[in-house]
């Protein structure tokens, strides 16, 4: 993947360092992120400086991924992002008892957004499905990779059950079935791109937030429980809009390796869930009380991109949700 | 060869964990029924349904679907959650 389009000041200033020699005289100490009035610019800029963990680009030298330059551009945008997560969580309290699986179940299933999967099942046009599907690339082309920096920050039994549950996300150690791989046949059989970031020039605002809170959560050992809360209620999420999904490809004629994706997820997911939520964060708040907020945090923010990537891909179809 | 110590082991120092000690982790269990849900079932099972037809999981850990709504039985689909709370498992 080669770097993605600027898309502001602070995102080019950036990726004009990111193309120079690590460790040579760049501009990146003078670039601050108060010149990043624009959301997209600050995103896009922080999307790039988390990639650099994951697959890195071909255009940029591999050792900028722990440049201290680079960090504090990073830092600072982490720093406005948990703060805007934080705000909005604020308005959306859990109610809480001493039953967290329950109340973790009932967080998710209250909460109220717009269900993108409805609207394909039974309205959505080729043309739109294909837009959502390129929208979607930027985060099933890495499905479980954000939560995978969490394994060794946890102890004995939620760390065995994360893996119990990223081993099904990575195919059971069969490569065919590698959640990642699936969805990359279901991209290439709907005549699109696969390659790992293939869309990301289009990605909306919503979509590299959506990203973006994933990467942090996991990246940062404080937000493990955050990370966690987000994946419970990713999984929680699941199951019955990925049917809904697999109908409405079906009813377009889409081929079947992408509707097979979804199927897989109805199923995987329904166990997923259960998992996450039982076996990985209950015993961990058990073990570390003072994690318990940080779960719902999680789990909020997922239930909230989620909302706002549906929305405003909604919106721009004008179709009222 | 090496001979054996001929003296007798060292009693342990005991422990001083700069941290508090984990609890010691129960054994998981393989067959796990969910409060309103799907019954977990971990490892290779071939499952026979009310009409006799069978079923192989197909992953390290299956849900077997309790609520006998799924469109996808014998596994879970998810479906007990649109169900009201009586009827839920
Ligand atoms: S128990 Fe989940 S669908 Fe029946
Ligand atoms: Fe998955
Ligand atoms: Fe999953």
């Amino acid at each position: 993947m080669l770097l993605p389009k600027a898309r502001g000041t602070l995102s080019e200033q950036l990726f004009t360092a990111l193309r120079e020699e690590p460790g040579t005289a760049v501009a990146l100490s003078a670039t601050s992120v108060d010149v990043a009035d624009d959301a997209e610019d600050r995103a896009i800029a922080l999307w790039a400086s988390y990639e650099l963990h994951y697959r890195g680009f071909e255009d940029v030298d591999d050792r900028w991924e722990w440049s201290p330059d680079v960090l504090r551009v990073r830092a600072g945008l982490e720093e406005a992002l948990e703060a805007e997560v934080r705000e909005r969580y604020a308005a959306h309290q859990p109610e809480r008892t001493d039953d967290l699986a329950k109340d973790l179940f009932d967080y998710v299933a209250d909460h109220d957004g717009p269900s993108m999967a409805r609207y394909v099942q039974t309205e959505a046009t080729e043309a739109q499905v294909l837009e959502l599907l390129r929208q979607k690339s930027v985060y099933h082309l890495k499905e479980a990779d954000p939560s995978a920096w969490v394994v060794p920050r946890l102890p004995t039994g939620p760390k065995a059950a994360l893996m119990e549950l990223q081993f099904d996300e990575y195919g059971d150690g069969n490569p065919a079935r590698l959640h990642q791989h699936l969805f990359e046949r279901g991209l290439e059989a709907a005549g699109l791109r696969s390659e790992y970031g293939a869309y990301v020039d289009e990605a909306t605002l919503p979509v590299l937030e959506s990203n973006n809170v994933q990467s942090f959560f996991g990246l940062h050992r404080r937000l493990r429980a955050a990370s966690l809360g987000h994946l419970a209620a990713f999984e929680a999420t699941s199951s019955i809009p990925s049917r809904r999904m697999a109908q409405g490809l079906e009813r377009l004629g889409f081929p079947d390796e992408i509707a097979d994706y979804y199927r897989e997820h109805v199923e995987a997911d329904a166990v997923h869930e259960q998992l996450a939520v039982r076996d990985i964060c209950v015993p961990l708040v058990e073990l570390e009380p003072a994690l318990a907020d940080d779960v719902f945090l999680g789990a909020f923010a997922c239930l909230d991109t989620e909302d706002r990537q549906a929305r405003d891909l909604l919106d721009r179809w004008g179709v009222e949700a | 060869m090496t001979a054996r110590p001929v003296d007798p082991p060292t009693p342990a120092t005991p422990a001083t964990p700069s941290t508090p000690a984990q609890p010691v982790v129960e054994e998981r269990p393989t067959i796990v029924m969910c409060p309103e849900g799907p019954m977990l079932l971990r490892g290779d099972a071939v499952i026979e349904d009310a009409d006799g037809n069978r079923h192989r999981t197909t992953r390290p850990v299956s849900a077997v679907c309790r609520c006998n709504k799924s469109a996808t039985k014998p596994w879970c689909d998810g479906t007990h959650k649109l169900l009201p709370k009586k009827l839920r498992p």
